[in-house]
């Protein structure tokens, strides 16, 4: 099983992670709001992760680690 | 005393700059200091060093700005319009906290103006030449040996205050020739632990850097260096005086213009008239101290100037008016003759001193 | 097992950009290949005047911050003082490479230099507020050109690969993008060849990389992407414009 640890509070909410999952595992959260004022990016089925990394390569904040 | 050898005032300043440590050399041809040019593209090759013809004045201040984060002795010459084009640089340097060594070989303006001898861009050097507050250490050479010896010491002070030295000559400076002593005391450049030379991963990055958003950290940026220019004022503030003890009538003059003067001053001396001459060796800073000194007994200033007339505003603050000062003047590449310098003393004289 | 995170040459800040910018990425790219290479100790960046300005403020390596344009000659500078130890590289937009700085930016090429150049072509001028840039695309409504670029008044888009390439000078020239996973990994590869080939004393090389400016350009980051396929790419083609290297091997 892979994991995904968001660095949320540096999360724009650009979505670019989103529209990266092969698996279409991501969302913009509706409901949260960060420090900056973002709906961050979150994970739904953290188990269904395959660990690619494309969301984190994508992601232009660097906000995304990535474990195997 | 060492052997002398007889050197352009060009060659003597790019030979100091070797002597100085500086390996370092970008520049772009104009008339009339391209032998510095010429002299370090001959030398640098030899010695392991870099000369660098680059493809603009701006381009050349640039590389400057560049060798001068790495903390290494560099240098550029130019002149009057090609000074203006690097203006830009100078700006960034002194914002970065850069020292460096850049020379002015004026020539006559504006514009294109003329390749003729000119002091006119004393105001562009003096109150800096770029955009925002900030002073270059300016030194004004009267001779060969001191465009050698001017060099060093420019080295040396831009590496003590981390500022620009700049080289004010003019095109007869550069181009005449005289015996010049290459003996030259150098101290050598002090540890840069500022420099941008690669972490080595054995420290925080450094930074070279002008921009600051924050308006109060950019005022304090201001601030302390002020701090940094008043201590350079207190302490390298360089003049020459001439029979000033007993002198009635002070003639201003630096470079070309105060070896002018002296002949005239001989001559005015034969005649019995009680003439001196302050000379300052630094324009930025500017001796104020023995300008002021002097209202006690000189009665009227003459400042002898190949320009319209700039440095006049100098002698002005410093006497803080006490005595009239006049302007004896020639421009566009010209030089005011002895005669001329002569006839306005004889003048002021007959005046009693007073205009 | 970590097998992704922040690269070491990226500080751990957040970032200026505008949400969905991806001066992010290429960034993250620049800072990956530093750790890959083992450089960051002797690395030395120039940052530009632009959007990218405060770049000093996210890598770990010594950083210089350039007046507007002037960057290669500034890294021509601090290359040529250690050239043996020095690892130099310059990061600008559009309008610092192609505009005020293109006399510096062709001479550095000219002299094969031997810098990084890592040029961002994002078709705006961003830090201003999104006016019309010398790689603006024509027809494209920017702040200044609130009708579209018309060339018949300003001109031409400045196609730096392909201008650049006509110079004996430069060793490798490249255009990229990074606008999904698979042009993210090879605008990867082309960096990193570009650092490579200092650090064996090839030259000058220089990465183009389009990239998105959502904000600017009226757009999703989503949108922004695709409009790089859809308009970019097709009047900037990706791909090698110049490999000195590769060029003799082939011969």
């Amino acid at each position: 099983m892979a994991k995904l640890t968001f660095k949320t509070d540096n999360c724009k909410g650009c979505g670019l992670c989103v529209n990266a999952c092969p698996k279409h595992l991501l969302r913009i959260a509706p409901d949260k709001i960060n420090k900056k004022g973002h709906h961050p990016a979150e994970i739904t089925d953290q188990e269904a992760c395959i660990g690619c990394a494309f969301c984190a390569t994508m992601c232009p904040d660097c906000i995304i680690k990535v474990e195997r | 005393m060492a052997d002398k050898v007889l050197m352009k005032g060009n060659e003597a300043i790019a030979e100091a700059a070797l002597i100085a440590g500086c390996r370092h050399y970008f520049g772009y041809p104009i008339t009339p200091q391209t032998e510095v040019a010429a002299y370090m593209a001959k030398r640098m090759p030899k010695i392991g060093g870099t000369f660098l013809q680059a493809e603009s004045e701006i381009a050349a201040i640039n590389m400057v700005y560049g060798v001068a984060s790495a903390g290494y002795r560099v240098m550029t010459s130019s002149s009057s319009p090609g000074i203006s084009l690097k203006g830009e640089g100078l700006s960034y340097l002194a914002g970065a906290d850069l020292p460096a060594l850049v020379v002015n070989v004026q020539r006559g303006g504006p514009g294109l103006g003329g390749i003729q001898p000119s002091q006119s861009d004393y105001f562009q050097a003096t109150r800096g030449g770029g955009h925002g507050d900030y002073h270059m250490i300016v030194l004004a050479p009267a001779s060969v040996q001191e465009m050698a010896e001017l060099t060093v010491k420019g080295f040396e002070l831009a590496d003590k205050y981390r500022m620009t030295s700049m080289i004010l000559a003019d095109g007869t400076m550069g181009q005449m020739m005289e015996p010049v002593a290459l003996d030259l005391d150098v101290q050598p450049a002090p540890e840069k632990p500022w420099a941008t030379t690669g972490t080595k991963m054995a420290r925080e990055h450094n930074i070279i850097n002008s921009l600051s958003l924050v308006p109060e950290e950019l005022e304090k940026f201001n601030f302390d260096r002020y701090e940094r220019y008043k201590k350079v004022e207190e302490n390298e503030t360089r003049w020459e005086e001439y029979m000033m003890d007993d002198a009635e009538i002070c003639i201003a003059a630096f470079g070309i213009a105060a070896r002018v003067s002296k002949n005239a001053i001989n001559q005015a001396r034969k005649e019995g008239i009680k003439v001196g001459m302050i000379r300052p060796i630094t324009l930025w800073p500017f001796p104020k101290a023995p300008f002021l000194a002097s209202t006690a007994h000189v009665k009227q200033y003459i400042s002898v100037e190949l320009s319209m007339g700039q440095m006049i505003e100098d002698v002005r603050l410093a006497t803080e008016c006490k005595a009239p000062c006049t302007l004896v003047n020639r421009a566009g590449g010209m030089i005011p003759s002895p005669e001329q310098v002569l006839e306005a003393i004889r003048k002021a004289n007959q005046n009693g001193g007073n205009n | 097992m970590v097998v992704f995170d922040k690269p070491h040459a990226l500080i751990d800040v957040p970032l200026h950009y505008c949400p969905g910018c991806t001066h992010g990425i290429i960034h993250r790219l620049v800072a990956e290949v530093i750790d890959e290479l083992g450089i960051e100790g002797r690395t030395i960046g120039i940052a530009p005047v632009g959007c990218s300005v405060m770049a000093y403020n996210y890598f770990n390596c010594d950083m210089i911050e350039a007046a507007h344009g002037r960057a290669p000659a500034v890294a021509t500078g601090v290359k040529r003082a250690d050239p043996e130890n020095h690892v130099v590289f310059t990061y600008q937009g559009d309008g610092d490479l192609a505009s005020i700085g293109m006399a510096e930016t062709v001479h550095a090429a000219a002299r094969n230099e031997n810098i990084t150049i890592i040029f961002i072509n994002n078709a705006i001028y961003g830090m201003t507020g999104g006016q019309m840039a010398p790689t603006s695309l024509p027809g494209q409504v920017t702040q200044t050109s609130p009708y579209g670029r018309d060339p018949k008044v300003c001109g031409y888009p400045i196609k730096v690969c392909e201008m650049l390439s006509e110079l004996e000078g430069p060793e490798y020239l490249e255009r990229v993008t990074v606008n999904n996973v698979k042009n993210v990994k090879n605008a990867k590869r082309a960096i990193k060849k570009a650092f490579q080939n200092q650090i064996d004393g090839k030259g000058f090389s220089l990465v183009e990389v389009l990239s998105a400016c959502p904000t600017n350009w009226g757009m999703t980051p989503e949108k922004a992407l695709q409009w790089i396929d859809d308009k970019m790419i097709p009047y900037y083609p990706l791909g090698v414009y110049k490999d000195r290297s590769a060029e003799k091997e082939d011969k």
